[in-house]
């Protein structure tokens, strides 16, 4: 690792502030992705702006709407314990990495660098959540502009998810074994006006929405209702771990699979 | 370079540190704990686990800047006061949980954290809290059998020997 500097603020505007400072600053979360990028000396900031002791930014609440949100300082551990009013949202949340990645690394931290394998992106694309930043609300449909690629501007952090909850939901994850990415994750929620499929870890573009699955189970929400329907795998990643046509063929599966499990 | 000080296994630390410099080197480097141990440095494996405020991280993906303050707590301090193993390590000996005993401090750190949210969990339970440790040695038959052990549980149908 190239060295730098590490600041802990404890709020919000301190937190900005020292990001707008310098264009060479950038937040920290909890580093699960971060410092093995650091490493690597992929990433060589100047400072690293840590988020991790913002209170402000922690913990899992219940909106005036009946959304579940979360602080963008959330660890995925606290999303399990206590997301309970969103299950299939805790459930995603309990099965990201291990346990001890779990215990640092956070919902923001994981939206902001949108790995096109990572399993947030997914949830919070499939419940059309609301993106809070400490400038302004971004829509997930706006948020997620393709691999490691999102609406944020520089120096601007994440603080709170907003997440509608659905009338059902389920996450099914294909792990790649090594790495406890998915392979291919689906993710399907059910809303009064309509449901939403949302994939990672299938496309070169990162997480995205399955338009016809979502039409073919807003009429009919069951498995069978997916039968025929397939997705091109010529724009899907190819690597060691699987090829692109491979990878189609799961989203299928796994779609299906979702919307049985979530009844 | 920046004063951290933080408590490791209930006695105060401090030391100084760079911006880069991960915990799992500040204990092992500057504190001479070397029971934590380093594998794969990529955050795979697990050998470096400790526990920070109680619950358990890989200590080679955290800088020890955060954790200045924190209560931490290695392999070096689980053993009883009058020095004998607690019931953790020591079911690991009895058992066979080990062979090479790279990945042990890891393994044990990690048993430790289950453990104390989970106190009788199940075999899946224990194989599934294991996901970030890697042994490359055992097959994790006798790790998981141990751990079943050290939480007071029969063993006795667990995978054989």
């Amino acid at each position: 690792m190239y060295n730098f500097d590490v600041v802990k603020p404890a709020r919000i505007a301190d937190a900005v502030k020292e990001l707008s400072d310098s264009s060479e600053s950038q937040p920290l979360g909890g580093g699960q992705t971060l410092i093995p990028t650091l490493k690597q000396r992929l990433a060589s900031p100047e400072k690293l702006v840590s988020l991790a002791g913002i209170d402000e930014m922690k913990g899992v609440c219940k909106g005036e709407d009946g959304s579940v949100c979360i602080g963008g300082a959330t660890t995925h551990a606290t999303v399990a314990a206590e997301a309970g009013d969103y299950p299939a949202l805790a459930a995603t949340a309990a099965h990201i990495g291990d346990p001890a990645v779990r215990n640092r690394g956070t919902i923001g931290g994981s939206l902001a660098n949108n790995d096109p394998s990572a399993c947030y992106p997914a949830a919070a694309l499939a419940s059309g959540a609301i993106i809070k930043t400490n400038a302004r609300e971004i829509a997930a449909d706006d948020y997620f502009q393709g691999m490691f690629t999102t609406a944020l501007d520089e120096g601007e952090i994440i603080t709170e998810v907003r997440f509608p909850v659905p009338e059902a939901a389920n996450y099914q994850k294909f792990v790649q074994p090594a790495s406890r990415f998915a392979l291919v994750g689906v993710f399907v929620a059910k809303y009064g006006g309509g449901v939403r499929v949302a994939i990672t870890g299938a496309s070169n573009d990162g997480v995205f929405r399955w338009a016809e699955a979502e039409a073919a189970l807003s009429t009919n929400f069951s498995a069978s209702a997916l039968d025929g329907l397939s997705l091109s795998g010529d724009d899907m990643i190819s690597d060691l771990h699987g090829t692109g046509a491979y990878r189609a063929h799961l989203c299928a599966v796994m779609t299906k699979r979702a919307v049985t499990a979530a009844g | 370079m920046a004063q951290v000080s933080m408590t490791v296994n209930g006695k105060a630390a401090s030391g100084e540190v760079e911006g880069r410099t991960l915990l799992s080197s500040f204990l092992r480097d500057q504190l001479k704990l070397t029971g934590t141990h380093v594998g794969c440095d990529t955050s795979q494996c697990g050998a470096c686990v400790v526990h920070v405020d109680g619950v358990a991280v890989k200590s080679c993906t955290m800088l020890a800047a955060e954790a200045d303050g924190a209560d931490v707590a290695t392999i070096e301090g689980q053993a009883n006061a009058d020095g004998t193993l607690n019931v953790i390590q020591q079911a690991f000996q009895d058992h066979h949980g080990l062979q090479c005993g790279f990945c042990t401090p890891g393994m044990v750190m990690s048993a430790a954290a289950l453990l104390k949210d989970n106190p009788k969990p199940s075999e899946a339970e224990v194989r599934d809290y294991l996901e970030g440790n890697i042994c490359r040695c055992t097959g994790y038959h006798n790790i998981v059998k141990a751990i079943m052990a050290a939480s007071g549980q029969d063993v006795g149908a667990i995978a054989a020997e």
